[in-house]
């Protein structure tokens, strides 16, 4: 079997190579020049424009961090319990993720744009006229982007959380029933503590995943000149652009800080499991 | 009977919430329909809200001849396919190999597959990208490579957690009679996990149809894009021409949709495992 070793050498070497790459300068074909940590000075201390994309990402992140999975947690506790329409729920809420976020992307921005104006128009028939703005103009055009990702990415934490609390075993739910409890108690008692390590899993890979989200919102809005940048998307352009060197230094950066934020949310709620007993 | 009339009651607020859920993730995608068939004076006219008087399949004949929407779709067939082939091929034989061939540094070497899986590397597509442009590979086939590498790891997981559980017995017996170790993989043990080898198939074609980051970052040529990457040229090309674009995005969801629909059991597998293992 020497498929394996060929393809470990595709994973292992490109992954060396970007650390390596990080503390030059150059485009990495023609030109090359090694420069130390310079390149991790300027993003972490003097690259304000970084800072605004981990800002951007960071406020949608936080959206679909609350916003999304609350959304998708109170709609997989419904289903739970529509038994007979649970399939039906299931496939539509489950459309969306698995379209392409360029489809996403361009569909919410014509069904967007001030021009045609097609959701305005939409509230205004709704009379919830104080909704209406310019949704893709520079002062809410980052919200925008946070909604169409909640929107396009709820249906994803729908499915893990139901699939959480499927695997709760009724008898649990039976004994506490013949115990006197109501369902509101149990649903305190029983099934929080219980899905407290599927949060946690969704949590960490909504973190990872919206953090890392980049071709729905260059669809959406092309960055509306830095306002809605997001990291990847400026690897993205310093890496068209020939900054290649630059573009892996950013990348080292972003993904340190990912490992970081998910090995402390990993350690958080282990803590946090051990000091209540759960 | 308050019981009765209060669980009714709940059932209606439970279904009403769910039911208003459903129809902002289905209204969109259908508006996309509808606009499609109609021409621009008439979508500024309505904001594409009302049905069409007749079905003007005009768009449809523009996209393919003005727009080459045919080229980027058959590309999307071809990489998909090619890829997925090679991903079933490698990762079935690979996963076979671990679970049953004993050797030396194999959980080392599976191990580094699953962190491969786990670590976040963000713009993972930044090294992808430099290796292929050193080694002259920026075509179709370094495409087919990267696309291969990206889906091999999770592939390997699922199937080995299959492999390991099919019993001993049946290939002993095969073995017995005389059959070679390949001609087990083959005859015995992959038909034996048919199920699993959907979800890896399904999963990955998803994942490569939808793919556009460095398709856009490797094709420059219009004749060799994806269908994503070329979604995004439709509209650059016709930025105002919405309902166009919206023909060519209704063509680039169809197929997706009509496979999602036959196969959505494997896919909502293939996601919870995916996100199960991480």
């Amino acid at each position: 079997m020497p498929a394996f070793l060929i393809f470990s050498v595709f994973y292992i070497y490109p992954f060396f190579y970007t650390l390596f790459l990080s503390f030059f300068k150059g485009d990495a074909i023609s030109y090359l020049e090694f420069v130390g940590f310079n390149n991790f000075k300027e993003i972490l201390l003097y690259d304000k424009a970084w800072w605004r994309s981990m800002y951007n990402a960071g406020f949608i992140t936080f959206w679909a961090l609350t916003f999304q999975n609350i959304l998708a947690f109170l709609l997989a506790l419904g289903v739970d319990k529509a038994v007979r329409t649970q399939k039906f729920y299931r496939v539509v809420f489950f459309l969306l993720p698995i379209l392409s976020e360029i489809i996403i992307g361009l569909l919410m921005r014509i069904f967007l744009l001030s021009d045609p104006g097609v959701l305005n128009h939409l509230l205004e028939r709704l009379h919830l006229d104080f909704l209406k703005r310019d949704w893709l103009a520079p002062q809410s055009a980052l919200l925008s982007c946070a909604l169409v990702h909640c929107w396009k990415g709820f249906g994803w934490a729908f499915v893990i959380i139901l699939a959480g609390l499927q695997s709760i075993p009724e008898e649990l739910y039976e004994a506490a029933r013949v115990d006197g409890a109501n369902a509101f108690q149990s649903f305190l008692k029983i099934t929080l503590p219980l899905m407290i390590p599927v949060f946690t899993l969704v949590v960490i890979l909504t973190i990872l995943g919206t953090m890392q989200a980049f071709a729905m919102i260059l669809a959406l809005t092309r960055g509306t000149g830095g306002l809605t940048e997001v990291p990847v998307m400026r690897i993205y352009n310093h890496l068209r652009t020939g900054q290649t060197c630059y573009a892996c230094s950013e990348g080292v950066v972003l993904g340190l800080i990912l490992v970081i934020v998910a090995f402390g949310m990993l350690k958080f709620s282990k803590f946090a499991r051990q000091k209540y007993g759960l | 009977m308050v019981y009765k009339v209060k669980k009714l009651v709940l059932l209606i607020i439970v279904h009403t919430f769910l039911m208003s859920v459903a129809l902002s993730c289905i209204f969109p995608l259908l508006w996309m329909v509808n606009v499609s068939f109609k021409n621009n004076y008439e979508f500024k006219k309505d904001y594409g809200l009302q049905l069409p008087k007749r079905f003007d399949f005009k768009n449809y004949v523009r996209v393919f001849k003005e727009a080459k929407i045919g080229v980027y779709f058959l590309n999307s067939v071809f990489y998909t396919f090619v890829t997925v082939l090679s991903i079933v091929f490698i990762s079935s034989l690979a996963a076979y190999g671990f679970s049953r061939l004993e050797f030396k540094g194999k959980n080392l070497i599976f191990y580094m597959f699953l962190a491969a899986m786990m670590i976040p590397l963000p713009a993972g597509f930044v090294p992808v990208y430099i290796l292929l442009t050193k080694l002259k590979l920026v075509n179709r086939i370094g495409y087919i490579l990267a696309m291969t590498n990206m889906g091999l790891s999770l592939s390997i997981y699922l199937l080995k957690t299959f492999f390991d559980q099919l019993p001993r017995d049946l290939e002993d017996a095969a073995k017995i009679d005389g059959c070679s170790k390949l001609g087990i993989w083959w005859n015995v043990a992959l038909p034996l996990v048919k199920p699993a080898l959907g979800v890896v198939v399904i999963f990955n074609s998803l994942n490569v149809w939808n793919e556009f980051v460095l398709a856009s970052l490797m094709f420059t040529d219009e004749n060799l894009m994806p269908l994503q990457v070329g979604l995004m040229e439709i509209y650059n090309k016709n930025v105002i021409d919405y309902t166009l674009i919206m023909s060519g995005l209704t063509l680039a969801c169809i197929p997706i949709i009509l496979i999602y629909l036959r196969t959505q059991k494997y896919i909502i597998k293939g996601i919870t495992a995916g996100a199960l293992v991480g």
